[in-house]
């Protein structure tokens, strides 16, 4: 498979990563020689093969639904780029 | 003092024929030497550092003292250190100061061990060479004109150059064994869930793993030891009781059976390393082990899975990474969504950007079940080899990398070039099995060449018997580069 421009910006989109233009026709050579590796996998017949998300094959576990964190509000947002009375702040998005 | 074991370390402090404070000193002004030349090192906490020693002193005295109390210990930049720059690598978090520490840390930092500071590392773990770093590439302890492989290539120099006793390192598709390699030193991944990934700063959830390097097997038992162990606070972490992995290091090797694979041995390994490896291998019949062919058949199609289970696991956790809560937020921008945009854009590199923009790929509509579920079930015919693989052996061994550590900048613009040379690694952590390297000789321009030991689920004492045998026998782990 080949992708085209269109479907790199559309990718990037999704991705909300923003691609100058001349950015973007490098990122689509250098995807395209990485989706020439990957269809490799097309080769193969994994009909009746059971995919696998875990190495052990294990369930995740649960845990009884409490409570357990202490309150480190302050301590999370001294990192942040833009706080304000406890709160986040982000560019309005709400008219 | 810098060239000793820890064993050695351990009862130099105990002894109180050296404090704490000394031996860190020491190391201290090691790396402030060598630093500049092979940029190992992120950030370097002087003071905490001289702090802990002061307290392992204390505890020394006190009579409360483990193996690893007093030494000191370099964090890869992916682990998150409370109070201290946890970067991984990138630009996105070069001013982000972890309010909590990560599990494998506290750990260590409860068995005494002196945090000298943070190990350069390709962006997000996302890298084969060192050279996808904010930071400008780590340089190869060996060689600073060559790579020092990645992605935990700033730990694997910090110990070969002997700028740390021992480090910490991840491993999401070789990334702890193939810079082992690189720097003649000795690296182990454990099995899948043996470490936590608490306050790892993740890259694909299902692969990554926390590992240690030492100068020899016995260095990383004793600091594997101290890292592994249940955490309820990471849901993948297993439930198993706490582990003695220096238990069986001086079990003697006869009678262990060592599996080659054809597949490893067929094609792709250079002239160089192939020569090491044959020569470890003869080695190993020397000391008593029985040598077997196995074969992975779908070994070969584990980088094109990982390609696409990497990436899409990174796509998602890399979505974090919004500008809002932490990290680079960009300086000018209108809506929210341009605000993303554009902090993503300018905070992330390059490679870790192909990487999300391939998963978010593999993932979006229609795209589902013709490369990720495909990819998983390629997975399992993966680990069902091994499987058959180890009814026949008690270890794999083969080459850890392809090559010994090439030029910097010579595949740097080729993401497919760099990737082809995790062959030999990127099926272990597909399968989630222990893998190990450890120095066995040396290739081109004397650089050192890596042997790769791969062991069945949870037998990493068995691994590390198998490497420190080999050590006792050989003296490949004892080479330092001359640094002056």
């Amino acid at each position: 498979m080949s992708l085209s421009l269109d479907e790199v910006r559309h990718i990037a989109r999704l991705a909300r990563i923003e691609l100058a233009d001349g950015e973007a026709q490098s990122t689509l050579d250098k995807l395209n020689d990485i989706f020439g590796l990957i269809e490799q996998m097309q080769a193969v017949d994994t009909d009746g093969v059971e995919p696998m998300s875990h190495p052990q094959d294990v369930a995740q576990r649960l845990r009884d639904d409490v409570a357990t964190e202490t309150d480190q509000r302050e301590a999370f947002q001294a990192v942040a780029p833009q706080t304000e009375a406890g709160l986040y702040l982000v560019p309005q998005v709400i008219e | 003092m810098i060239q000793s074991s820890l064993t050695e370390l351990a009862a130099a402090l105990q002894g109180r024929q050296l404090s704490s404070v000394e031996l860190t000193t020491a190391f201290l002004d090691r790396i402030d030497a060598l630093n500049p030349r092979l940029n190992a090192f992120i950030t370097v906490d002087r003071e905490g550092a001289l702090a802990a020693a002061r307290a392992a002193d204390a505890r020394i005295a006190g009579g409360d003292a483990g193996p690893l109390t007093g030494i000191p210990v370099a964090h890869k930049d992916v682990f998150c250190t409370q109070g201290v720059r946890t970067s991984c690598g990138s630009k996105m978090l070069d001013n982000f100061v972890s309010p909590y520490d990560a599990h494998v840390v506290s750990q260590l930092k409860a068995a005494g061990a002196v945090m000298l500071g943070k190990t350069n590392m390709d962006e997000f773990a996302m890298g084969s060479s060192n050279e996808n770093t904010y930071y400008g590439p780590t340089r190869n302890a060996w060689d600073p004109a060559r790579i020092a492989g990645g992605s935990s290539g700033g730990s694997a120099v910090a110990v070969a150059a002997r700028m740390a006793p021992m480090a910490t390192g991840t491993d999401t598709g070789g990334s702890v064994r193939q810079p082992a390699a690189m720097n003649g030193i000795t690296g182990i991944k454990p099995t899948y869930g043996v470490v936590s990934r608490y306050g790892m700063i993740a890259y694909a959830s299902s692969l990554d793993q926390g590992g240690a390097f030492g100068r020899s097997a016995q260095d990383c038992a004793l600091l594997l030891t101290a890292m592994a162990g249940f955490d309820p606070r990471d849901s993948t972490s297993v439930e198993r009781p706490r582990e003695d992995y220096s238990r069986d290091l001086d079990k003697p090797l006869a009678g262990l059976r060592v599996g080659l694979p054809v597949e490893f041995f067929a094609e792709g390994m250079s002239d160089d390393v192939r020569r090491a490896i044959d020569a470890a291998i003869a080695q190993y019949r020397e000391l008593g082990a029985t040598v077997v062919e196995v074969s992975l058949p779908n070994a070969r199609l584990a980088i094109p899975a990982y390609y696409v289970i990497a990436p899409a696991e990174a796509s998602s956790n890399l979505s974090r990474f919004d500008g809002v809560r932490y990290g680079h937020r960009a300086a000018d921008y209108g809506s929210l969504e341009e605000m993303y945009e554009k902090s993503r854009a300018e905070g992330f590199g390059a490679e870790v950007k192909r990487r999300i923009l391939v998963g978010t790929y593999v993932l979006s509509h229609g795209y589902y079940d013709a490369y990720y579920l495909k990819a998983q079930k390629l997975r399992r015919l993966i680990a069902e080899d091994f499987r058959a693989a180890f009814a026949q052996c008690d270890v794999i061994a083969g080459p850890t990398s392809p090559t010994v550590a090439w030029p910097i900048g010579e595949k740097s613009d080729d993401p497919v070039q760099m990737y082809l040379q995790d062959i030999y690694t990127i099926a272990v952590n597909l399968a989630g099995l222990p893998g190990l390297s450890l120095p066995c000789g040396t290739g081109a321009d004397g650089l050192p060449v890596g042997l790769q030991l791969i062991g069945n689920y949870f037998d990493e004492a068995r691994l590390l018997q198998a490497a420190h045998g080999f050590q006792q026998a050989t003296d490949w782990h004892q080479r330092a580069p001359e640094l002056g």
